[in-house]
């Protein structure tokens, strides 16, 4: 079953100026339709202003469609009735650490989330040690969170949302402020929740590296989703993605770079251990 | 002419039991001209490190020479100093405030007391620096995309016509092809005008690909202050002070382990491109790609 459905889904911002008149209409999302399976590992590109986030604040009801319909987990999210059950089920997290951490000690801040939901104290508990645990946190429980590294906050900030039991995560830019290790310690831990605990993660980032182990990728342009597939068929189209005003990892530029001289390479390389191979080394 | 760092430490909250050393003996030779890059994983020191070269921070201990003069010297002009000094913070379109994208940038110049007809000269110039074209100059700052606005910002920096441009993270949130036009800018515009550039920055690629010079930072400390081949050659260092090298230097490593003869120093794709085909032709095997002759 589909936890994620769009079908013709459009939004448009509306422009003011300071009398409130209409100054001009800004379609971000234009017909989109797109259906994500339960446990699927989905990552998002798309150049800035392509409508990748705002397709993305329409999963947790942040946005409400213009035109068409958005389902989670078969819930309609303009039903206002619904609201609370589909943020409950589709967490989100954004992409500064630092605006989404409101409590003074690790525990208590990923706590916040079931509370909210009116579940029993004990409960809470269980879900704030399991929900650390799955990050990778749990020593870190009654650090205060200013003390923690980006990349730590960040792993705080997915806790948080895991701890509310979602069936989906969607993770916004989440390491576009981080040093490379805080990066890969944010990528493990969705990894991580991926397979172990199943959830669905729809990952958007600027990084081509971090999507290479998704299991299908959507390219945003113009409001549009532009390609569609594996992190393989995707990346073997290498002069389409740089047109798109993005990019492909090293090692797979590297092996393009290769096969355009004259070596006998398959296309969509993606990692060097692939590489090593395909060069019969 | 140069910035010369010595012994500077840097005591936040000194005398408090919250006090901590964000710089603890930093002793560096900043020459006209170079790009560098300063890395280090969050918390190492390099914003404390930065700010302290426009006087934005004075250090506990120690002194910095800028052109010779001790800028927390008596009598020195740090109004001049922040000119000449040219500081991006992270996310700089956030400090973008006034009606217009012109206005904005000239807020900077008109700030040094320079005649109106200055300000607005280097005010376009620095925009057309950025690549921002005519027509965005009299719309909001806030009608910007995210990659636009980044530059305004910038603009606004360069219309001082500062000598030294430091740039944290300039291009954190930016899509990998805004990357490339902001450094490769900041590239040609150091190139056209003798500037010093200091990029701050968490991508290795970014690093790799531009500048002569890396600074790395661990733990209030300089720990490397090399080349870029000479510090990527160290990415076991590197991993355990939170970084990394570029995905192309680990590539480099496993061919050679695998004994391919490649120069494991090479930090670009085209390098690499050109060292592995001539490699592999030198083990007579480039038959099985091109068509040459076996061996």
């Amino acid at each position: 079953m589909a936890i994620i459905e769009t079908r013709d889904l459009v939004f448009e911002y509306i422009r003011r100026d300071e009398e409130g008149n209409v100054e001009g209409i800004t379609r971000a999302v234009d017909d989109v339709s797109l259906s994500v399976k339960q446990g699927e590992f989905i990552a998002i590109l798309g150049h800035n202003g392509s409508g990748k986030s705002t397709l993305a604040k329409h999963i947790n009801a942040i946005l409400y469609p213009t035109e068409g319909t958005v389902w989670v987990d078969g819930m309609d999210t303009s039903d206002d009735e619904s609201l609370w059950e589909i943020r409950q089920r589709a967490g989100m997290v954004f992409q500064n650490p630092d605006n989404q951490i409101i409590g003074q000690v690790v525990e208590e801040d990923v706590g916040f989330g079931p509370e909210n939901l009116g579940v029993p104290t004990k409960e809470i508990w269980e879900r704030v040690e399991e929900s650390l645990k799955a990050v990778g946190m749990y020593e870190f429980r009654k650090y205060s969170p200013n003390k923690l590294s980006g990349g730590q906050k960040q792993r705080v900030s997915i806790a948080g949302v895991i701890a509310m039991h979602p069936k989906c995560i969607v993770l916004d830019e989440p390491t576009a402020m981080l040093d490379p290790s805080g990066r890969r310690e944010v990528i493990r831990a969705a990894r991580a929740l991926n397979d172990v605990e199943e959830i669905t993660v729809i990952l958007i980032t600027h990084y081509m590296e971090e999507i290479i182990y998704a299991d299908r990728v959507f390219v945003m342009d113009k409001g549009k989703v532009a390609m569609e597939g594996t992190p393989r068929e995707i990346f073997s189209h290498v002069e389409k993605l740089q047109s798109l005003r993005l990019d492909v990892p090293q090692v797979t530029m590297l092996s393009h770079e290769l096969k355009k001289s004259g070596l006998p390479l398959p296309d969509g390389i993606l990692t060097t251990q692939e590489l090593v191979e395909a060069l019969g080394l | 002419m140069s910035i010369i760092l010595d012994h500077v430490n840097h005591i936040y909250e000194p005398g408090t039991p919250m006090a901590h050393a964000a710089l603890t003996d930093i002793n560096l030779v900043i020459p006209d001209g170079q790009f560098i890059g300063l890395i280090g994983h969050t918390g190492s020191g390099k914003s404390t490190l930065v700010q302290h070269l426009n006087g934005l921070l004075k250090p506990t201990d120690g002194v910095i020479y800028y052109n010779g003069a001790d800028i927390n010297g008596d009598g020195f002009d740090k109004k001049e100093l922040r000119g000449k000094v040219g500081l991006v913070f992270q996310y700089p379109e956030h400090q973008l405030f006034e009606i217009d994208v012109f206005t904005d940038v000239c807020f900077g110049p008109k700030n040094l007391g320079l005649d109106r007809k200055e300000v607005e000269l280097r005010a376009y110039a620095a925009l057309k620096q950025v690549g921002l074209e005519d027509e965005y100059f009299y719309q909001s700052p806030f009608d910007l995309s995210g990659g636009q606005k980044r530059r305004a910002a910038i603009a606004g920096v360069l219309a001082m016509k500062p000598e030294v441009l430091i740039l944290d993270e300039p291009t954190a949130g930016l899509d990998p092809k805004g990357r490339d036009e902001i450094l490769d800018q900041i590239a040609g515009l150091r190139e056209e005008t003798g500037m010093t550039v200091i990029l701050v920055s968490h991508s290795m690629e970014d690093v790799a690909k531009y500048v002569d010079r890396i600074i790395v930072m661990n733990k209030s400390r300089v720990m490397m202050d090399d080349e870029p081949g000479a510090v990527f050659r160290r990415y076991r260092e590197l991993e355990e002070v939170g970084l990394a090298a570029p995905q192309i230097t680990y590539i480099m490593h496993a061919l050679r382990e695998k004994g391919l003869a490649v120069d494991t120093d090479i930090t670009s794709v085209e390098e690499a491109r050109d060292a592995i085909l001539h490699a592999l032709a030198a083990q007579g095997r480039q038959d099985r790609g091109v068509g040459g002759s076996p061996c």
